[in-house]
């Protein structure tokens, strides 16, 4: 999409040379053309994402409470709401579980949904039909994943226990221990996650010309170096996409966590999403909450920025 | 420090609003007051059975008030969200039913119009019932029934065993031991990491003298020791930490658990699994205790919607919601308690179900009686307290100190 965005060319291509009046209706009516298209799309940027974000930040510079949503008060309180944010004993825990969260996630999710992408791009009978059931926790609602995991990943009845038991291995407190508990979540995440990795890299691995193959395979290229030298480079702006979309839905992962452990057990998998749900909507400390999730979007922001820098690296060259 | 900081400020704000606003409201009177003939309406019943039985004490009010009402009922969880939306936008209902803990907060946004105004008799009603209720000296609900937790025990097992429902800490320990058999666990209760988990922990803290304005006092640690001995020697499942009550619930009806603290809401489901239970008072440490669970049940309140006349209407009609004949039928269908003292005696008796549940409804406290919107602060730092020691990463003693850093 961006890409698509960043190939037309600015408004440079006005000639000079041409007389004035003429150019002036021309460019107005050109304009007038270029603008109808991109008013509604603005508008509906600024009505949808620049309002909320405006009044977010806003919002964590205030003391928003309870009180403020009937009389209509937030107090000023500069940065206090940061303070608290930044010197709070959860904040550094929080931190950490997000980036362990979202880079295990990622990786899972990628590893996973890349292997299953290029298993499907052969062909083989049922394929389309397996592919399809493949999508199936993509279609879940996240509640429902969340409650059936919690069952599955139970210490004493859950199925996993009972098989990990059945098969002489001991029985894992997935849910109840600290140590674990972000592990097992991750865990559920990466297969929520594998659906949309795989459909999006088997679109790309479907776009890879034939040919190229097929020249590759005069050469001997065949297998891993096919992959490595065909489809690996061919499908580098898809996976740049697929990890940068990975990281922007992870790092704000919240029903997941909520619906398996709700942050426990003891903070062990409070994240800064987390974080940003429970002072909001637990304590009512919508200031709070807007700042943590602040933090959230700074870091979207950095992602999105890497992304479209690469990205014009690709079209510069 | 400065969640004590904002707390005290944000009293001092809805304070001086609440005044403001009473202050408007007495004296201007002047609000278009016309038609008064219709009220609207917001609870969080909106399951069944419950939603029928208030739905039908509705209709009856209505009919005696000679009004229309119009009930929206909203998921619990969303009430209090959908409560700030509709202050925000000017939309409060003319009544609205909030969980008793939750009044305070919503009364210190100054959204919420004192009883006093529209000379409604709060006398006779449960003290912990009007401290939950109370801000800032005034009365803003009346609640209609109330209920708490207890211990409800497997009839059947304890029998097959010789065991007596447990009264005290060291019965309830030696009998959760004795009932731990291949799958069975001899106690299950709710630990979780949100307020379900604190609420859980009350009757345990308080019944031992423990208060939740000093978290740090060792009869707290006391009775959080309880518990991690429950989970450490087997006799309830390490899953408490992620336990809310209706797990609970399912594992004592999957027979799972011998023993379970809960509440008399799973009765009718209680009923309906064929398990032959019974229920006691929850045990106190040491014999001779009084025990002191926490007080649960809905408040209905009259907002400050700007219009006097069904303001007036809408007082009346939180009345006739907790009138006498109303509490007895609406406990009798839901296995609640009257919150008039008078009227539990007589209720005990013709529901013997619910005998342990009606005496300790009588000493039951409130839970923001004392901190009032400080509430959510400590529930919070107990329930963490909980998660640390249940998973090792504090002991009992430490648990709590740890819990109040976060």
């Amino acid at each position: 999409m961006t890409a698509v965005i960043a190939e037309v060319p600015g408004p440079t291509h006005v000639g000079p040379g041409t007389g004035r009046p003429r150019r002036r209706t021309r460019i107005t009516r050109e304009s007038l053309m270029k603008a109808s298209f991109i008013v509604p799309a603005a508008l509906y940027v600024v009505l949808f994402f620049g309002y909320p974000v405006v009044k977010n930040v806003m919002m964590s510079l205030q003391a928003y409470t309870s009180k403020t949503f009937f009389t209509g008060q937030a107090p000023w309180v500069g940065l206090e709401n940061y303070v608290t944010v930044f010197t709070s004993q959860l904040f550094g825990p929080a931190m950490l579980n997000t980036m362990l969260f979202t880079v295990g996630s990622i990786a899972g999710q990628f590893v996973i949904g890349l292997a299953l992408a290029l298993f499907f791009a052969r062909r083989f009978a049922l394929s389309g039909l397996l592919r399809s059931l493949l999508l199936l926790p993509w279609l879940l609602p996240l509640i429902v994943s969340s409650a059936t995991w919690r069952s599955i990943l139970d210490n004493d009845s859950g199925v996993l226990n009972g098989l990990l038991v059945s098969l002489g291995l001991g029985a894992v407190p997935w849910l109840t221990s600290t140590q674990f508990a972000l592990i097992a979540v991750i865990m559920v995440n990466v297969w929520i996650g594998i659906p949309f990795n795989v459909t999006i890299l088997y679109g790309g691995i479907k776009e890879i010309p034939a040919e190229l193959y097929e020249a590759g395979a005069l050469d001997g290229a065949v297998g891993w170096k096919a992959f490595r030298h065909i489809t690996w480079p061919n499908l580098r702006p898809v996976v740049s996409v697929v990890l940068v979309l990975g990281v922007v839905y992870t790092v704000k992962v919240l029903d997941i966590i909520l619906g398996l452990t709700n942050g426990g057990p003891a903070n062990a998998t409070q994240t800064i999403a987390v974080r940003s749900y429970q002072e909001s909507f637990v304590n009512f400390d919508f200031g709070v909450g807007a700042a943590f999730s602040n933090i959230l979007i700074v870091i979207s922001l950095l992602f999105a920025i890497i992304y479209l820098r690469a990205n014009r690296r690709a079209v510069d060259e | 420090m400065r969640t004590h900081t904002t707390v005290l400020a944000a009293i001092a704000i809805a304070s001086s609003t609440a005044l403001l606003l009473t202050g408007c409201s007495g004296s201007s009177g002047g609000s278009p007051s016309g038609d008064a003939s219709s009220l609207t309406l917001l609870d969080y019943y909106s399951n069944e059975p419950d939603n029928g039985f208030i739905q039908a004490a509705v209709d009856k009010c209505a009919a005696e008030l000679n009004v229309t009402v119009t009930r929206e009922a909203v998921p619990g969880k969303d009430l209090v969200q959908k409560v700030l939306q509709k202050a925000s936008s000017r939309t409060l209902p003319d009544v609205l039913m909030l969980d008793n803990p939750d009044v305070q907060e919503i009364a210190a946004t100054g959204g919420l119009s004192p009883l006093s105004t529209y000379d409604v008799d709060t006398s006779g009603f449960a003290k912990g019932m009007l401290d939950a209720a109370t801000y800032e000296g005034e009365v803003y609900g009346l609640a209609p029934t109330a209920n708490t937790l207890g211990l409800f025990y497997n009839a059947d097992l304890l029998a097959a065993q010789g065991i007596a429902p447990p009264t005290t800490w060291a019965e309830l320990k030696d009998a959760a031991a004795k009932l731990t058999t291949g799958d069975t666990y001899g106690l299950a209760f709710s630990a979780i990491a949100t307020f379900e988990g604190s609420w859980q922990f009350l009757p345990f803290m308080w019944t031992n003298g423990g208060d939740e304005a000093d978290l740090t006092n060792p009869k707290v640690a006391q009775a959080l020791q309880l518990w991690v001995d429950l989970v450490q020697s087997g006799s309830a499942s390490s899953s408490v930490v992620n336990w809310g009550q209706q797990d609970v619930e399912d594992q004592f009806e999957a027979g799972k658990a011998a023993m379970m603290i809960n509440g008399p809401w799973q009765i009718p489901s209680l009923n309906a699994s064929g398990i032959n239970w019974k229920s006691v008072q929850v045990p106190v440490n040491e014999a001779g205790q009084t025990p002191v669970a926490p007080l649960g049940g809905e408040v209905w309140t009259v907002p400050v919607t700007g219009d006097d006349a069904k303001q007036a209407t809408a007082a009346r009609f939180v009345e006739c919601m907790s009138s006498d004949d109303n509490q007895l039928t609406l406990a009798t269908e839901r296995f609640t308690v009257p919150t008039k003292e008078a009227l539990a005696t007589e209720y005990a008796s013709k529901v013997p179900d619910m005998a342990a549940f009606t005496e300790q409804v009588q000493n039951a406290r409130s839970r923001t009686g004392e901190l009032g919107t400080g509430w959510p602060t400590a529930a919070t730092q107990i329930y963490t307290a909980i998660q640390l020691a249940l998973t090792g990463q504090a002991s009992a003693s430490d648990a709590f100190a740890k819990a109040a850093q976060g």
